[in-house]
């Protein structure tokens, strides 16, 4: 008989995890959550995720990076503040989850088969370069990395909001781009 | 004349014209004045915060700079932009450490921000600026028959709640209960739609989205109205296939906020983008 039950051993602890994340801008709280569930509760996205906010929490408290840093919770976090409204301790959740998120690009342990992180890193990409984003070519980027055939379902809706004019096809972009990447630039060398 | 500086943000050249289009239109109406800040760059939005939080923040911090020297307080209409600027000047205020990085890059590229800009959304201006009565006192016609479900979504009373209370907000009844409207009781009217999530999970995005519709129809509403470009999106294009995936017909116009006050204030269906909507108002009375 085959035990499903994932256990998780000493070594598969990180003990500087929990400070990592308590280091980046929000997290300063992690250790003031009282394990409630209200984050949760309110959160739409919870019956979707395969740990819910309050686990992944935990989890983080306990320095099982691999763990939170493979999960697709924080991916799945679509920024909506609900957690971090209703947490009694005062815990910024939702920019928790931007920290395991930007956490988990670093390491190279964000959910690979994910559309999610592969629209980031193609967000990142064209408003670093351009200095804005342009939502067709993002989709069309998108689709062809993760769901080529997925095209063919979006065509119709495609032309019609072309037809509507709300669908440009170029790339928009600033005039400073320059300017902008020095900003950048310092930013990661500071 | 009050005049603002007008960050519209990369969506509303795109899908969320009709938004740029009412926005501008209702402020010549109500004879405020918007400026365009000059050579603004993408807030950077969920995604770009994702990768970089600093970088983010620097992001977000360019168009700060830039607005600073305009000396007005910024509108931007984009539940997203509003959010990430707003959230931008948070962090500056709360991490000194961050702060000085991005000061410092700022400066590198001959930029600085101070800290003193305000940033504001069309609907808070409408409320506070104008003023609810003021507001009333325009209307040439008003939305008689609309039955209105208030929508906020998240981002824009979320997390700082800036204007109005971020449990059970009320400026948007108020807007629209003075241009005329009836406004429906919408207990769902905070709940997230899902964003981004409608083209990277569409099975997500669709169930959340449903949700929110039939609750506007089962309330009675004949149209919803939105703050935000991607809610405006997710609920208005993707009718068809909920009704295809969950066998009920979720079918209801979604406008935005402006489009009603902008029609309600007599201008044109076409001024204020109306035709670019998909599912059009017809079950709409035009207002006298």
């Amino acid at each position: 008989m085959a035990i499903a039950v994932h256990c998780r051993y000493a070594e598969d602890v990180n003990p500087a995890f929990p400070a990592e994340i308590m280091a980046r801008p929000g997290g300063e709280d992690l250790q003031n959550c009282i394990q409630c569930g209200t984050c949760s509760g309110g959160c739409p996205l919870s019956v979707y995720m395969d740990y819910t906010p309050r686990r992944v929490i935990a989890l983080t408290r306990a320095g099982l990076e691999q763990d939170v840093l493979r999960s697709v919770t924080p991916w799945l976090c679509s920024s909506c503040y609900e957690c971090q409204l209703l947490c009694p301790r005062g815990l910024k959740v939702t920019d928790i989850m931007y920290a395991l998120k930007a956490r988990s690009i670093e390491k190279g342990l964000y959910p690979k088969k994910l559309p999610i992180p592969v629209l980031a890193r193609e967000f990142y990409g064209m408003v670093a370069r351009y200095g804005r984003s342009a939502e067709t070519r993002l989709v069309l980027k998108l689709m062809l990395r993760t769901n080529p055939l997925g095209l063919l379902k979006m065509a119709p809706q495609g032309y019609r909001l072309w037809r509507a004019g709300r669908m440009p096809l170029g790339q928009d972009r600033i005039r400073q781009t320059e300017q902008l990447r020095k900003v950048l630039d310092a930013v990661e060398e500071s | 004349m009050a005049a603002y500086a007008y960050f519209p943000g990369c969506s509303l050249s795109g899908l969320g014209r009709p938004y740029d289009e009412s926005v501008k239109a209702v402020f010549a109406r109500l004879g405020l004045g918007l400026e365009e800040v000059p050579d603004w760059n993408c807030c950077g939005a969920t995604s770009y915060m994702s990768i970089n939080e600093e970088k983010a923040v620097a992001l977000a911090s360019r168009n700060l700079a830039i607005a600073e020297a305009m000396d007005r307080d910024v509108v931007a209409p984009c539940a997203a932009c509003y959010l990430v600027l707003t959230k931008a000047q948070h962090v500056l205020a709360e991490y000194p450490r961050i702060a000085e990085r991005v000061c410092h890059s700022l400066r590198e590229a001959g930029l600085a921000y101070r800290g003193t800009v305000t940033v504001r959304h069309p609907l808070d201006i409408l409320a506070n600026d104008v003023g609810v009565e003021a507001l009333r006192a325009q209307v040439t016609s008003p939305l008689e028959g609309y039955r209105v479900a208030p929508y906020y979504g998240c981002q824009v009373v979320r997390p700082y709640g800036l204007f109005d209370d971020m449990f059970a907000p009320r400026t948007l009844e108020r807007v629209l209960g003075a241009v005329g409207a009836q406004v429906v009781d919408y207990p769902v009217k905070t709940r997230c739609c899902g964003g981004s999530l409608m083209g990277t999970e569409e099975e997500v995005g669709l169930r959340l989205n449903f949700l929110l519709l039939r609750e506007a129809r089962q309330r009675g509403a004949n149209v919803l109205a939105t703050l935000c470009p991607l809610c405006q999106f997710n609920l208005e294009s993707y009718q068809g296939r909920m009704r295809r995936t969950f066998g009920e017909d979720v079918t209801l116009p979604i406008a935005y906020f402006t489009q009603l006050v902008g029609l309600a204030l007599g201008l044109s269906p076409t001024s204020l983008g109306l035709q670019r909507n998909f599912v059009v108002a017809a079950p709409l009375p035009v207002p006298a």
